[in-house]
Formats: structure tokens, C-alpha cells, sequence
């Protein structure tokens, strides 16, 4: 049984937590909301930890609003330092480590872990990933008076490491089995001009190949690379992707595919349980973005206060924060043939998707042509 | 003059010094940013997001 007396309880203190409270809070000022989360609940910009040594930021100078702070100025229950066990669906309830809650309507907004290759190797357990702020100050504190940083993936999150950290001084190299960076993200034409202009910045690649084995030495750490290569380090960052947390779903029986199936209005298998953000698996995709959250929160919050609202994603560009060459991506449909036009020279360049019927749906912008971002948009057919 | 800070991100709008590289001149208030505008930094919508006042 639903009880409207109880209170909208999320669970996750990440961006899309924090925003489904907040966008609930703009349209009923009355709701009780509850959030549990199983960290402090500090708000900070999981975008920034890749760009922070160019922002001359440190990992407790990353926190935008302290824990206290987001709860007075939202006016919802914090539960921090709470970790949420089981969902009781039938008893509309939670479990934590601090007791039951009561939910009328549930909001799971769990995030994602990151993925780890299985790694051989006597230091294969000293391979760090950067997935929150803990786990950033730790980095940082690893990489106090040491020079030498391998990152394994060339994705999203392992360039804007590779360039915030070549841009502090850092010796970098980059190993990925696809043979240009952002390979998932970006055309050929668009991935060669990253790849150049962060080797211009001095970091070093090593594609086409992945890393087999990581093993301690005398100064630091030995990656052994499937191509027969050897390369030193005295920090390993491993940066191959992100898995959906979905065991407490999962454990309530909830539908799972790659992350927590939510339908139109975000609503998983259980109408009165959500799921937004990193965990969720929106049609057949997985959008662990800023922009995906901004929009289905705002759906969500309408959903949540009686409004059934589907969410509707407009065109959401990815912005990578490499300095160096940056970009600019709205990747096109997979499902959709067409051809891609280039335009530009160098590390400036103008990509554009179209269809058979010359309709634009996608498109990659890198350097000075990020610029154009707006325009692009405007162009895109979904 | 006001200024605002992106929630998401925490990049700054000084509305004395707009943002010229994005077509925005100096002294343009927040009202007056497109409505098309987006975070230079973290790509959020002017109008997904509103940005907090902070103290000029």
C-alpha cells in the first residue's frame, strides 16, 4: 500500500540525487523528501575531478555545497553516512544500516562502479580508479612528488585525466586497444585530432594494444602490454568505463539489462520506484552524462508530484575537457545510416551525420570549432 | 552586476564581464543571456538549470 503521508526517499547523493530533490522541491515545497546516501552527502561536480588540477583545485576544495548546506537549502532529510541494504517493495520500505524508511514513491539514483579489467601481476591491486571524491583524494594523494602516470582507456574519462595531468606537469602515457582515443565517442577523423593534440601536449600514446600485467619494481610499477611492450609508472589509473550498480534492484527483483530498466516516464518495472542517472538504462542505453540526468530529473520530479511527465531528451551534446583539443559530441543514432562530412584542418574540425534523407543527426566538434556547439544543436533532428 | 554560479560545475557568469567569446558583452544581466545559452563548461542548459546568485 501506498501511504502519501510518507516521504519521497531517494537514495544517492551524486548529481542526480541531489537534482530529482531539488526539481521536486521547485514544484511542491510541502513533500516530504528524504535522501539516504552511504557517503557524507557533500554535493561536488563528479565532471570536475578530471579537470581539477588545471582548476587548481584540491579534492576538499571540489566540494560546491557541504552536506548541511544542500539539505537546508533544498529542505529535504539527509540521511549520510546511511547505507540503504534492501528495498521491502511490498512493505514500501527500505532497509539501512541505520534502520527502516518508509517511502511512498522511490528513487534509486545509485551511480555506477567503474569497470576493472582483470589485470595479472603482483601490483595489479595498486591500479586505481577515480570514481568519486574519496577515491580522487586518494589519487592525489598517490600522485604527491611522483612523475610518471600510466592511464589504461582512452575514453572520456581517461583523456581529460591524461590532459589535466600532462598540463600539471605529469609524464603521461595512454594505452587503449582501439587505435585513436574516444574511439566509442567519435569518428576517425575527429579521434586522429585528439590524438595529436594531446601528444603535442606530451602525452604519450600507446594504442592498439591493452595491458596484460602490472608488476612491482624497485621505483614504481612495470606494465607488460600485449604487443610485447613494457612501460614504467609510479601511478596506474585505469579508466575503462562504468558499470550500473543495480544489486540492490536487482535483489528486489526489479528489471535489470545493462543497468536498471526504466520505462518513458523513468519509472522501473515497480511504478512506485524510479531510477535516474548512472544506474539507469534508459531504452536500450546507458547515459551516464550530466545533461541525460538534467532532463530526466525534471521529468521525474513532475512524475513524482502526480504530473506524469515522459522524459524527453533533447540533443545532449558530450563536452570532453581536454584543454589540449577539445570536443564536442552528439553521437548518432546507432541505428541510423548515413554518412559523416568533414570540415576544418588540423585540430579545428566540423563533423556532421546525416541520413539518407540529408537530415542531420549527429555531429563532432573539436579545437576552435566547439565554438559552434549552439548552432549545431539547433541543426539535429532526433 | 550580478554573479552567477553553474550548480553543476561551478563556472562563473560575471554579468560585468559577459562573455564575449560566447557573444555575450560585457554588462549583459542573466535575464538578457539567450535562453539557447549553454555552460561553456558542463554543457548545461541555460534553461535546464538555473545558476545560483552568488555575493558580487
Amino acid at each position: 500500500m501506498t501511504d502519501a503521508t510518507d516521504p519521497i526517499v531517494i537514495i544517492g547523493s551524486g548529481l542526480a540525487g541531489y537534482t530529482v530533490a531539488r526539481e521536486v522541491r521547485k514544484l511542491d515545497a510541502q513533500r516530504a523528501l528524504v535522501l539516504v546516501t552511504g557517503d557524507g552527502g557533500d554535493f561536488y561536480s563528479k565532471p570536475m575531478l578530471s579537470n581539477a588540477l588545471a582548476q587548481n583545485k584540491n579534492a576538499a576544495q571540489l566540494v560546491n555545497t557541504p552536506a548541511a548546506t544542500m539539505a537546508a537549502q533544498i529542505g529535504l532529510a539527509l540521511r549520510n553516512g546511511t547505507k540503504a541494504t534492501r528495498i521491502d517493495r511490498a512493505a514500501h520500505r527500505i532497509e539501512t544500516s541505520d534502520g527502516a524508511i518508509g517511502y511512498s514513491q522511490l528513487v534509486l539514483a545509485i551511480g555506477a562502479d567503474p569497470i576493472r579489467l582483470p589485470l595479472g601481476g603482483d601490483a595489479a591491486d595498486r591500479v586505481r580508479s577515480v570514481n568519486d571524491l574519496r577515491d580522487y583524494a586518494a589519487f592525489r594523494t598517490e600522485l604527491g612528488g611522483t612523475r610518471r602516470v600510466a592511464i589504461i582507456g582512452a575514453g572520456l574519462i581517461g583523456c581529460e585525466f591524461a590532459n589535466d595531468l600532462a598540463g600539471a606537469g605529469f609524464s603521461v602515457v595512454v594505452i587503449d586497444p582501439m587505435a585513436r582515443p574516444l574511439a566509442s565517442l567519435l569518428p576517425p577523423a575527429a579521434g586522429d585530432a585528439v590524438r595529436l593534440a594531446l601528444a603535442d601536449a606530451g602525452i604519450e600514446w600507446r594504442l592498439g594494444t591493452g595491458v596484460e600485467s602490472v608488476n612491482a619494481t624497485a621505483a614504481g610499477m612495470r606494465l607488460s602490454l600485449a604487443d610485447g611492450s613494457t612501460l614504467d609508472a609510479d601511478v596506474v589509473l585505469s579508466a575503462v568505463g562504468l558499470r550500473p550498480r543495480t544489486q540492490l534492484a536487482r535483489e528486489a527483483g526489479l528489471t535489470i539489462e545493462r543497468g536498471i530498466v526504466v520505462d518513458a516516464h523513468g519509472r522501473t518495472s515497480d511504478p512506485d520506484i524510479m531510477a535516474i542517472g548512472d544506474c539507469a538504462q534508459y531504452g536500450s542505453a546507458v547515459l551516464p552524462y550530466v545533461l541525460p540526468i538534467m532532463n530526466a530529473a525534471r521529468s521525474l520530479a513532475r512524475t513524482l508530484t502526480g504530473n506524469p511527465t515522459p522524459i524527453a531528451f533533447p540533443t545532449m551534446p558530450v563536452i570532453v575537457k581536454t584543454p589540449a583539443c577539445p570536443v564536442v559530441v552528439a553521437p548518432a543514432p546507432k541505428d541510423v545510416q548515413g554518412e559523416w562530412s568533414t570540415e576544418g584542418d588540423g585540430r579545428d574540425l566540423k563533423l556532421v551525420f546525416s541520413d539518407g534523407a540529408q537530415r542531420v543527426r549527429g555531429f563532432a566538434l573539436t579545437g576552435a570549432r566547439t565554438g559552434e556547439r549552439a548552432a549545431l544543436v539547433k541543426m539535429v533532428t532526433t | 552586476m550580478q554573479v552567477w554560479e553553474c550548480v553543476v560545475c561551478g563556472f562563473i557568469y560575471d554579468e560585468a564581464k559577459g562573455l564575449p567569446e560566447d557573444g555575450i558583452a560585457p554588462g549583459t544581466k542573466w535575464e538578457d543571456v539567450p535562453a539557447d545559452w549553454a555552460c561553456p563548461d558542463c554543457g548545461v542548459a541555460k534553461a535546464d538549470f538555473s545558476m545560483q546568485l552568488l555575493a558580487a
